[in-house]
């Protein structure tokens, strides 16, 4: 078959699947022109963006006003209809402290609880989880055997459902698991990780880091591969040392990356439930205790819900989350007029 | 004409998926044992008996009864018919089989000991009746025991005596802990009910906690510090979170294990022959040595569009044939009057199983009356969690064993006010 006659076949192809497309193009073009002239081009742009902000106002703004409205009710009743309004009383229950920093002089004390958990996880783990990722994208950025290989390693349990890390990492780590059965034929003493306090804090840190760190180091890989090659070759040829090469070249352009891993990790870091509810179930004693699943035990799990309260403290919880989006789009936003420059 | 086949075939085929036909009867239905598959067999015999009514058994987890059944009957939705445990909260929400019942004055004969427990206060309807009898009490390692030269404790012997037993067994089998006792409110009210307690106030309100709970409490956390109650069940884990400590047993990594008679079938099925064990009664405190009663109840819901079908449904299930079947086959004690008063021939091969079970009925002498109260109070499963939230808490020291004692009061008096509002 000749060049020419393939170049024909495709274009028949072309205008088989494109039939449809010019069809609907036909169809739609005249109310639209008709839509412009009447409202102009900016009215073309919420007509455009009104299917998605519709989809954005069911799915999150209705219920963000539910919840508003939620946390403004007392009583055990579901429906809205039902229950009592009662201002800013379950605001003032959950603030209602003696001392902050002290959570037994707290009327609400688990709620604080879970706040200073959330807060000393959240330092730990973005800490980790940053320093980790980076190590991990540095590695897997040389010239690896299996480099593939080990990129999937790393990705794994990333695409593990939370349930799944939380009961494998249970199995390792209870009384009579996998670790302590290592330990032991080894000759050491086992430990009883999930139920000793800081073991088991520092288990959930530990096994929230194994599960996501895949996902932030391909971040960081991506941005590794960015970086142009003759700016190490020039500091090879000028015989700069590796540390300096690192802090001199690779962080400062991979800072843009870094900042959006620091603010993800953040944002989830604060969300933190599924994995450590199953891996410790908020124990020993509290200690594992954060805030998502205080608002799960507090709305569903208890004998007696609260869903005021719940909301309450979600509500809360949503504005730490806002502030944090904030300060991300603000980044975002001043690499962009970096980037411009 | 052939596209118009189609969407009707199509149609017909998401309905049948997801919409109960009038007929249908879905029960939502838990298991500890084997009755999931025992109430499939007997159903099934009642769709043969009854073609145009199909009945749908919902098989699901415990927690699912506990946190999802709930929220779905206050929004007025829910299967045909629940089982549950948490009778006396949800009581509102139970229907009123009477109208569609075949004989009720038969059900108020054999099953009405316990309309109480799962209907309204002062009410008179019919909702449902209990699947099972159940009643806390422990269970020894009789092996663990005699290999450790420690005789096994007699009935009348006290928790400091028991735990004295298990201990020297635990030293001298080099075991992980004495004995466990399931994370649960409802387990250590057995206990504390022995020692004195009661939860109920003279305006039928929770009182506040009395020198009968705080004295097995105190004792329960200096157990758990010197290492005699196992650390692992209560005090790994936060809130009202429920962990059973049966597996510990099961692997003889206890000696003595604190549960109920629904563990009966468990145990032997999963234990076999690699141990003896016996079923021991309740240990005594100061006032009485009780067990506390409970059960897992069959339920009508009243948001059912097909009250006559679940009515018949029920009628078959409470039978005195059915009740004695499935007593007699998964193990568990009937709450049906005439199936008492006749012969149960509990089917197990296992040795252990017969003992045990004629241990826990003998035991339901000895259930004190603050016990007893307890299943028919409306208040119980709040004050259950309450309990365990904070003496885990305790148990974990993170409060002291008083700072704790005013929190239980200060949480169960918020519920209190909250569930008033």
């Amino acid at each position: 078959m000749t060049a020419q006659a393939n170049t024909s076949i495709a274009r028949r192809a072309g205008a088989i699947v494109m039939a449809p497309v010019a069809l609907l193009a036909r169809v739609f073009d005249p109310p639209l022109r008709g839509l412009q002239k009447l409202g102009g081009t900016n009215a073309m742009a919420a007509f455009f963006l009104a299917p998605n902000m519709l989809i954005f106002g069911v799915f999150v703004l209705f219920p963000l006003a539910v919840n508003i409205a939620y946390s403004m009710t007392g009583g055990n009743a579901l429906f809205l209809t039902n229950r009592e309004f009662v201002g800013l009383d379950q605001y003032e229950r959950l603030f209602d402290c003696g001392n902050y920093l002290d959570r037994q002089t707290c009327r609400e004390d688990l709620f604080w609880t879970a706040v200073w958990n959330t807060s000393a996880f959240v330092v730990l783990q973005v800490s980790l989880m940053v320093g980790v990722a980076l190590v991990t994208a540095l590695v897997l950025n040389r010239d690896l055997k299996a480099r593939s290989f080990w990129r999937a390693v790393f990705f794994f349990p990333v695409l593990l459902s939370p349930v799944v890390v939380g009961l494998i990492w249970r199995w390792i780590l209870q009384r009579q698991g996998l670790l302590n059965f290592g330990l032991y034929e080894l000759g050491f003493e086992p430990v009883n990780w999930l139920v000793e306090r800081n073991w088991a804090f520092a288990a959930a840190v530990g096994v929230s880091v194994w599960a996501h760190v895949g996902f932030y180091a391909l971040i960081l890989l991506a941005g590794l591969q960015a970086i142009p090659k003759e700016l190490y070759e020039a500091a090879e040829m000028d015989g700069t040392k590796p540390g300096r090469v690192f802090w001199r070249i690779t962080l400062p352009l991979l800072m843009p990356n870094l900042l959006v891993v620091l603010v993800l990790t953040l944002i989830r870091a604060v969300q933190i439930f599924d994995e450590v509810y199953v891996l410790t179930g908020g124990g020993p004693g509290t200690s594992t205790l954060f805030l998502t699943q205080y608002i799960y035990e507090v709305g569903f799990a208890s004998h007696l819900r609260n869903p005021g309260l719940a909301s309450a403290a979600s509500i809360l919880m949503g504005l730490v989350l806002i502030v944090l989006t904030l300060f991300q789009l603000g980044i975002v936003r001043r690499n962009d007029r970096r980037g411009g420059k | 004409m052939q596209i118009r086949k189609i969407v009707l075939a199509l149609t017909a085929g998401l309905m049948s998926s997801t919409v109960a036909f009038a007929g249908d009867v879905r029960v939502m239905w838990y298991s500890d044992g084997v009755e999931g598959e025992v109430i499939q067999d007997l159903l099934n015999r009642f769709m043969e008996q009854n073609p145009d009514i199909n009945v749908i058994l919902d098989n699901v987890a415990y927690q699912v009864i506990q946190e999802q059944l709930p929220i779905e009957l206050e929004a007025g939705r829910g299967p045909d018919i629940a089982r549950v445990t948490n009778i006396k909260t949800l009581a509102d929400h139970w229907l009123d089989l009477t109208p569609y019942l075949a004989d009720p004055e038969y059900w108020r004969t054999n099953l009405g000991a316990q309309f109480d427990w799962m209907r309204p206060d002062g009410s008179e309807i019919i909702p449902g009746f209990m699947t099972q009898l159940t009643l806390t009490g422990g269970f020894a390692n009789k092996t663990l025991f005699e290999q450790a030269g420690v005789e096994i404790p007699g009935a009348e012997a006290t928790w400091d005596e028991w735990v004295e037993a298990a201990g020297k067994v635990q030293d001298s089998q080099q075991l992980n802990a004495a004995f466990a006792i399931d994370r649960s409110g409802h387990r250590i009210s057995a206990p504390n009910v022995s020692y004195g307690a009661n939860y109920i106030g003279p305006d039928r309100l929770p009182a506040p906690v009395d020198e009968g709970t705080k004295t097995f409490a105190r004792k329960l956390v200096e157990w758990t510090e010197s290492g005699r109650m196992n650390k692992d069940v209560w005090v790994s884990a936060a809130g009202t979170t429920y962990r059973a400590a049966a597996d510990d047993f099961i692997n003889a990594q206890i000696a003595y294990y604190y549960s109920g008679s629904w563990q009966v079938a468990n145990l032997s099925t999963k234990i076999g022959d690699a141990f003896d064990w016996v079923a021991t009664g309740s240990p005594c405190g100061t006032v009485a040595c009780s067990g506390l009663p409970g059960g897992a109840a069959l339920v009508g819901i009243k948001y059912t569009k097909n009250p006559e079908e679940v009515g018949k449904v029920m009628d078959y299930l409470a039978s005195e044939d059915v009740v004695r079947e499935f007593t007699e086959r998964t193990l568990f004690l009937p709450a049906h009057k005439g199936v008492i008063a006749g012969e149960i021939d509990f089917q197990s091969d296992d040795p252990n199983v017969k003992a045990a079970l004629n241990a826990f009925v003998k035991a339901t002498g000895q259930v004190h009356e603050n016990a007893n109260a307890l299943p028919a109070w409306k208040w119980g499963t709040p004050v259950y969690g309450a309990l365990v939230t904070r003496i885990s808490q305790a148990m974990a020291g993170e409060l002291s064993i008083d700072d704790a004692f005013t929190r239980i009061d200060e949480d169960i008096k918020a519920q209190v006010a909250e569930a008033s509002k």
